[in-house]
């Protein structure tokens, strides 16, 4: 049997037993709690797994591989941002979350205010960011599978993202919050799985020593030591000091952007109570941190043993970089059937890496779709929580086509600036309208909306007019230049530009809920009152 | 004034109460400042990575430069911070937060 047919056949497994897991799901979802957060039932070491699942995305695992494989030191400073940005979500935002929301991140936002401007705000920023973030992953998909399958061609990427897009919508609408956090538990335990295998091959390769695998790496990359040095790939001397700003605006982003991401303040919810929303921060925290340690060594791994041409020959950007070394460890240790059978366990596990994130989004947005814009802004709360059903799952149908469609549209263009994108949008919108609402007192309802489109606004805004809209080969339009913002991620200013809408939204409206503050406080610090899990 | 008293609702009056007010300040005093530390740890770290280059590439022990130690020390940090907030929050927040959530439940059911 040859690696793509094998492949197939790994992936189709995934498949069946995701399937098969959708379907007790299915049994299994019987009220909104259960479909939005999956009845709040999943212990904390199931959510920390499923927070790794959901958050481990396609352009984590293959994207920081390959930047470090190409650019070397500069991929895992990339991936840094992301971890730590965990300690915001969880000192800050996971058990407050926990304590005073209920189904998505407008609960917490819209608590104290006058509920339908703020709804509306939260479900646009929510919808926004989730469809920036899918978009990515959709795109991806298609160029990758096709260079995994070894299939050419516009038809077969248009295919592959039909049938991600089919497979996360089947999850989503049948399966809800607890399909979907079942199908990233599954992938997240392969996940660390592949790539850890992966990793240990490679390290035992080298001797465990660590400096050995950087010696090699550095001198195969042809770059000798600025491979394991800061600045071939961020700020680069030729960029100067806007390179450098654009790095510092990129680790902000970063580091803000996770705690207000919707499809992961989701995730929250879907445990008993704060503890244990605590303690799946901790197990996401130890899972991501040890995948980013993975990475590095994947990275230096394909440089090292499959050396940057052979990367850039199958793909200008390395994504291919971590499938490839796995075939080229399998080879050197266990031979040409070895190598031929990792690659095909390492394509497979991408495409349900894929699958899992996909899914996450689309539930993040149908639900807010469903609970925030349909049930509280259309029909101003006069709903039973059949109908919001039975919108959230026709909201995830039709968010899922649409992705279709636009992931198929969007195949020529360069969408990689979307992930960034979804991060500048989180950090800049959603979080200071969070910790606002959690923490100040004052904070009203003008301050909420103005926070949320301050932030989000200023941040496409500047990426529409900054170099990657247009004026360079690899912009959007590559054609036109109407850039006039010199950063291509925009969070340096739209960040503190979010922060000061709120700001000054609040105290230039006289609007404030005393004692709705009471409320908000006591519980998401007490729990007091918190939703509680349902057993069936 | 007693008027306005009788009007409050049970999670003013718990908002008002020293205990809750210890609690708060424990959670404040603890997440703040750490929140604080650890952004501008991590600031530092982007920061010298775009500005101070030299100092970086500096080699310490074979091919392992002062930025890959800069680099891993953020993940100790991330999973010690992670550890000694877990630790703080089960010893001091939880107890007086399942003491408040009883006073607020017993008195609303």
């Amino acid at each position: 049997m040859n690696q793509q047919a094998l492949s197939i056949v790994l992936f189709l497994l995934f498949v069946a037993a995701t399937l098969g897991v959708t379907y007790w799901a299915s049994k299994h979802t019987r009220t909104a709690a259960d479909f939005y957060a999956g009845g709040r039932s999943f212990s904390g070491v199931q959510n920390g797994l499923a927070i790794g699942g959901d958050y481990m995305s396609a352009a984590s695992f293959l994207g920081i591989a390959g930047m470090i494989a190409l650019y070397g030191y500069d991929g895992f400073l990339y991936s840094i941002g992301f971890l730590v940005a965990w300690l915001v979500a969880l000192l800050l935002v996971a058990e407050l979350m926990r304590n005073s929301g209920k189904f998505t991140m407008a609960d917490v936002l819209a608590f104290r205010m006058s509920p339908r401007p703020v709804r509306t705000a939260a479900g646009v920023s929510t919808i926004t960011v989730s469809i920036f973030y899918l978009l990515a992953q959709m795109v991806g998909a298609g160029a990758l599978v096709g260079l995994l399958l070894g299939i050419e061609g516009e038809a077969a990427k248009a295919g592959t993202i039909v049938v991600v897009g089919l497979l996360m919508i089947v999850y989503v609408v049948f399966g809800g919050m607890k399909g979907t956090t079942w199908v990233q538990i599954i992938k997240a335990v392969l996940l660390m799985g592949g790539a850890g295998l992966i990793t240990l091959l490679v390290l035992g390769k080298y001797g465990f020593n660590l400096s050995g695998l950087m010696g090699t790496a550095a001198e195969q990359s042809g770059q000798a030591d600025a491979f394991l040095q800061p600045g071939l790939r961020y700020g680069t001397e030729e960029q100067g000091l806007a390179g450098k700003l654009d790095l510092i605006s990129l680790g902000l982003a970063l580091v803000l952007g996770t705690a207000g991401l919707p499809h992961i303040l989701i995730r929250f919810y879907t445990v008993p109570n704060a503890k244990e929303a605590r303690k799946s921060v901790n197990w996401g925290i130890g899972l991501i941190g040890v995948f980013y340690l993975f990475t590095l060594v994947l990275g230096f791994g394909a440089a090292a043993l499959v050396g940057s041409d052979a990367i850039r020959e199958q793909n200008a950007a390395g994504n291919t970089a971590a499938p490839q070394l796995a075939q080229a460890v399998g080879e050197m240790i266990l031979g040409e059937i070895g190598g031929t059978v990792l690659l095909a366990v390492i394509s497979a596990v991408a495409f349900a890496t894929i699958l899992a994130v996909v899914a996450g989004l689309t539930l993040a947005s149908s639900s807010s779709f469903a609970h925030d814009l349909y049930a509280h802004v259309f029909k101003r709360g006069q709903v039973t929580e059949r109908q919001e059903m039975v919108v959230a799952r026709i909201a995830a149908f039709v968010i899922g086509i649409v992705s279709i469609g636009l992931g198929i549209l969007a195949q020529g263009l360069n969408v990689a600036f979307l992930v960034a994108l979804a991060f500048a949008v989180a950090a800049s919108g959603n979080l200071p309208a969070i910790l606002y609402s959690l923490f100040w007192k004052r904070f009203n309802t003008t301050g909420a909306v103005s926070a949320i489109y301050g932030g989000l606004i200023s941040a496409v805004v500047l990426v529409i007019f900054s170099p990657v809209g247009s004026g360079k080969p690899t912009s959007l339009f590559p054609d036109a230049n109407f850039a006039w913002f010199p950063l291509e991620n925009p969070g340096i200013v739209s960040i503190p530009l979010g922060f000061l809408c709120g700001y000054l939204g609040t105290i230039l409206s006289k609007e404030y809920n005393a004692q709705k503050f009471a409320e908000i406080e006591v519980r998401s610090l007490t729990g007091a009152g918190a939703e509680k899990a349902i057993s069936h | 004034m007693t008027t306005r008293h009788q009007e409050r609702t049970i999670y003013e009056q718990v908002q008002a109460s020293p205990r809750f007010q210890e609690l708060r300040k424990k959670f404040r005093s603890w997440t703040f400042p750490m929140t604080i530390a650890f952004l501008a740890w991590y600031l530092l770290y982007v920061l010298l990575s775009g500005f101070a280059r030299d100092f970086m590439a500096a080699k310490v022990l074979g091919n392992i430069n002062v930025a890959m130690i800069f680099g891993l020390l953020q993940f100790v940090s991330t999973f010690l911070i992670a550890w000694a907030y877990s630790r703080h929050a089960a010893a001091k927040l939880d107890p007086l937060a399942e003491e408040l959530r009883n006073e607020v439940e017993g008195k609303n059911s």
